[in-house]
Parts: structure tokens; sequence; C-alpha cells
């Protein structure tokens, strides 16, 4: 089969993705789970109800996961040149993955703590917990499974997002199909990475599946 | 010691603002097992969460161990709670902690160190009867068992009052009775107050030296167990009462009455000593009456015997009375019905 790409465009193209999606799914947890947390303890009945909190972040996070990505990605180009300097390359598509996937997280984070038994709080609060006590030692062990989960599914999701970052030049993997196996029409390609793709996702789900049933002990 | 000073507590609901409690009142001293007991939505569940400020009262006070609980910083009441043990009706253990871990958890919360947690929670499985399951998961437990991690999580930090939210209403009749004997050990070895929120008379009868009757959201009839289960006056109490004490008479002695005459009916308790003496035996020997015997049972509470006996007497009038004036002095109560 005639193709153009070399295996170094590949193996370049394979790491950029797992540094497009390590570093965004590191930075978009560390604000999605907090985040998360924060709307569940600030809901009415919450455990640290507040109406002011929950009513301004709820809606903001509504707004920016209504956006889609490719859309995002390109809004927001002055504070991405902002933060690191350039408004493109790998970097520069980092930024706006952070952005689209942080909400994505905080609302799985959202549902995955809302499983947990209100009796369980209750026990909790009975127990004179303060309040970061109910999360750490209630809230948070009692949906480590469900977590698991809702971490592999922003996993699965920022693959997809990335294949987007060709348009500021982020490279990967789903932009190797796009600028080649779609556009210039390279089947071998677009099987190429088609297929590593799938490899990627079945493997991170089965890994998820895996440690969740770990933590959940059936 | 747990008193309610004219508690009122409404929710709000879409609007609607609901009366749970409507002025309760009530007084657990040091050392009582409490039982409250009510038809679901009486308001008994509202009642007990008031006694941890897990809801507060729209008005009236709460006192635990003398102290008024609305006088006390966020902080303060934490400190409080941590003398107040609570089990509840579906245990509500965490699933991903050991039983171990369970049960050290309000150590933990007080910062405990790892050599003083491992004591106390070995002592606390050994009490419970648990210590070959300190590594097994609520999952593998039965629903006895996982209340009985659920006692020893409460127990844990030394409460002096432990508050029961229909510990037992998942249980089935045996491991209901075990958890109640549990409890009632607790109660005796570490002289802690339990208040306990049932619907089952059952529990009330096992345990609980002290009963609230509650119904739309007021205490209907309060007291000793005994005076209350002795001498029920209110409709619903009455019907709770017949749950555990049958006392009223089989329909086929109904029809084979009415079908004579010449007759008197009486209604006889005993209590404690009436009810182990030969009373019957010496109405028979010494008075000129035929005695038929309609209806008996007998119940035990707190040790005590109650009794309760449907009596036919036949015979001329002035001998029946001298019979039921006899049994008035044997400290006998008796009532003269006119029909059963």
């Amino acid at each position: 089969m005639n193709t153009v790409i070399t295996a170094d465009q590949l193996f370049g193209a394979l790491r950029e993705t797992v540094v497009m999606v390590g570093f965004s799914l590191f930075f978009g947890a560390l604000l999605g789970i907090p985040l998360g947390i924060v709307l569940v303890i600030t809901r009415p009945g919450g455990v640290l109800e507040n109406k002011f909190v929950f009513s301004i972040l709820n809606p903001v996070i509504n707004i920016v996961r209504s956006l889609p990505f490719i859309i995002l990605l390109v809004a927001i180009i002055p504070f991405t040149r902002w933060v690191v300097h350039t408004s493109i390359g790998t970097s520069a598509a980092i930024v706006p993955l952070i952005v689209y996937i942080a909400p994505y997280i905080a609302r799985l984070v959202e549902n995955s703590l809302l499983e947990v038994s209100p009796g369980i709080l209750e026990a909790a609060e009975a127990m004179g917990a303060t309040t970061f006590q109910v999360i750490w030692h209630f809230l948070l062990p009692e949906a480590f499974g469900s977590l698991i989960l809702t971490m592999t599914t922003a996993t699965i999701g920022l693959i997809g997002a990335t294949a987007m970052a060709g348009t500021v030049g982020g490279g990967g993997i789903g932009d190797l199909a796009i600028s080649y196996g779609y556009q210039r029409f390279d089947t071998f390609v677009m099987i190429v990475t088609v297929v590593i793709l799938i490899i990627f996702v079945q493997g991170i789900q089965s890994l998820g599946n895996v440690l969740a049933r770990k933590a959940r002990r059936n | 010691m747990i008193e309610l000073r004219d508690v009122h507590k409404s929710f709000e609901r879409k609007g609607q603002s609901i009366q749970a409690l409507k002025g309760v009142s009530l007084r657990a001293e040091k050392g009582d097992i409490y039982g409250v007991i009510g038809y679901s939505g009486a308001g008994k569940s509202t009642l007990i969460r008031l006694v941890n400020y897990l809801e507060r009262p729209t008005s009236g006070q709460v006192f635990v161990d003398g102290e008024p609980l609305d006088q006390y910083s966020p902080s303060e009441l934490r400190q409080v709670k941590k003398r107040i043990g609570m089990i509840f009706q579906h245990f509500n253990l965490l699933e991903s902690k050991t039983v171990f871990d369970n049960i050290a958890i309000p150590l933990v919360l007080l910062k405990k160190g790892k050599e003083e947690i491992r004591e106390r929670v070995t002592e606390l499985l050994k009490f419970t009867g648990l210590s070959d399951k300190a590594g097994s998961y609520p999952k593998e437990l039965s629903g006895g068992q996982k209340q009985r991690v659920g006692i020893a999580r409460a127990l844990a930090s030394n409460p002096s009052i432990l508050l029961c939210d229909e510990a037992t209403s998942a249980l089935d009749p045996q491991t209901t009775s075990s958890i109640l004997e549990l409890l009632k050990r607790i109660n005796e070895e570490y002289n802690i107050t339990i208040m306990i929120i049932t619907h089952e008379m059952g529990v009330i009868q096992q345990i609980c030296n002290k009963v609230a009757v509650m119904e739309q959201g007021l205490i209907i009839e309060q007291g000793n167990v005994l005076e209350v289960f002795g001498n029920p006056r209110h409709a619903t109490t009455q019907s709770f009462v017949q749950t555990v004490i049958h006392n009223s008479v089989p329909q086929s002695v109904i029809h084979t009455l009415k079908a004579e005459s010449g007759r008197r009916l009486f209604r006889l308790k005993f209590v404690g000593g009436a009810a182990s003496e030969p009373v019957i035996n010496n109405l028979i020997r010494n008075h000129e009456v035929n005695v038929n015997i309609l209806f008996a049972n007998m119940t035990e509470i707190q040790n005590t015997t109650l009794g309760t006996m449907i009596l036919q007497m036949n015979g001329d009038n002035g001998t029946i009375d001298q019979a039921a004036s006899y049994l008035l002095s044997q400290g006998v109560e008796i009532t003269e019905v006119d029909k059963v």
C-alpha cells in the first residue's frame, strides 16, 4: 500500500496524543474534581448548602459544556496565548482541552458523588464530622469506584477532542487521521490511526473497569 | 439525660408548610431505655433527629445531659455529637471499608492514635461478637451482623446516649431479638441512655422501661411501659398493645355466649404479685359461684407479669358481688362488662 507518512511521524503523533491527554486530564481533574465536590456540597440539601455558589457555578459549567470543542478552541485563543505564550502547537492545544474537560469532569464527579447514599452522609453528620471529614472520609471513599469510571469516561472524551487539536497545530493521532487519512485519501493511514484509537479506547476502558471493580470489591 | 421541651418542627415542602411535631415534651433519665412508638408519619423520626440536632427545632428546646443544644456553636455541637451514638434502620455503613475500618471511623475523626484505635476497635469487635469479621466488608455480612457493626461504630467514641432509629425494622424477628439483647447489655454494662424509635410494640415490650406513643406530631400517651401497657387509654395505644398482648375474646366464644342468659361477665387484670397467687382457685373454693374462664393471657413486661382474664360467673347476684369483692381484695383489678 502507498502511504506518505513515516513511522517517525506516527510515533510522534502517538507521543503528542499521550502528552495532550495526559496533561489535560491531570489539570482537568485538578480543577474538575474540586468543582464537582463543590457542586455536590453546595447544592440545596448538601452538607454545606450555599445558594449563591451553586447558582453561579451550575450554569457556568453548563455554558462551557454547551460549546463545541472546535469553537471553544478558537474562542479562547487570547487566553491560551496569555497562559502558554503561544497559540499554536501541542501546548497551545492543552489549554483549551483543560477548559473543555474540567467542567465535564465536574459534572461526572457530581453524578458519582450523588450516588453515595444520603444515609452515609447522615451517619457522618451524626458523628460530628466536619465538612472536610465528610468529603475525605465518607464521600470520596464511597464514590471511589464510580470516580474511576468517571475518569475513564473523561479520558476517552479527551482522546476524541484531541483529534481537533490539529486546528491549532497540536498534532496527535486524530490530527494524523484527518490531515492524511481523510483529506489526502490515504486509506492506510486512516486504517492504522483508527485501529490505534480503538486499541487506546478499549485499553483505557478495560483498565478503568478492572480498577473500578477492584475498588468496589465485587 | 435527654429532654425535649415543647418542641415544634415544621418543614417547607413545595411552598407548603408541614408540621411534623406540634409541641412535644419528654424526658429520658440517665440509664433509661426510652421507646418512642408510632405509625409512619407520626413524627418519630423527626423527633429522634432533634436529639443530636440533625434537625433543629422550629421552636422549643432540646437538652442533652442537662445542657440546651441551642447554646452551642457549630464546632461545639460537633463535640456534643461525639457523645451521642446513633444507629440506623439501613445501617449506613461504608461499603468501601472493612468492618474494622467502619468501627474505627469515629476514632479517626477524633484523630486518635493508631494503637489506641486498634485496641478500642478490637474490644468493640469482641463485645459485639464480630471478632472473626474484622476484615470483612459490609457486603459480606447478614443484616444482623451489619447492625452489630453499626452498634460497635456508635459506641466507639464512648457516648453517654445511643439513638436507635428503627434499628431492628429491617431485621427478622430472631435477629431483632438478639440485637435488642445487645442493646440491653449496652444499657446495663455501660449505663448508656438509649432512645429507640420503632413501630413494633415487641421492641418496646422486650427492652424499654419508658414509652411515648406518638400520633400526628404529638405524644398521645407516655410513661412507664408497664403502666401504659396495663392501662392503654388512647385508641392508637390500645391497638399497639394488642399487637403483643391479645386481650380480645375469640369470635367463637362470643357466639356461644349469645345463646346463654343469666350470666355476668368480668374483665380481670393481674399485675405482678397478683398474677402468681392462686386467686381463681380460692375464688371457686370459697364462693358458691360457677366460674367459666372465657379468655386468659399472660405477658411479661420488664420482668413483671401482666395478666388479662375474662370470667363468666353464674350464681345469685349477692354471691357474685362477694366473689368480685374478694378478687378486688386480692389486688386484682376487676370490672364488670356487659359484653366482651
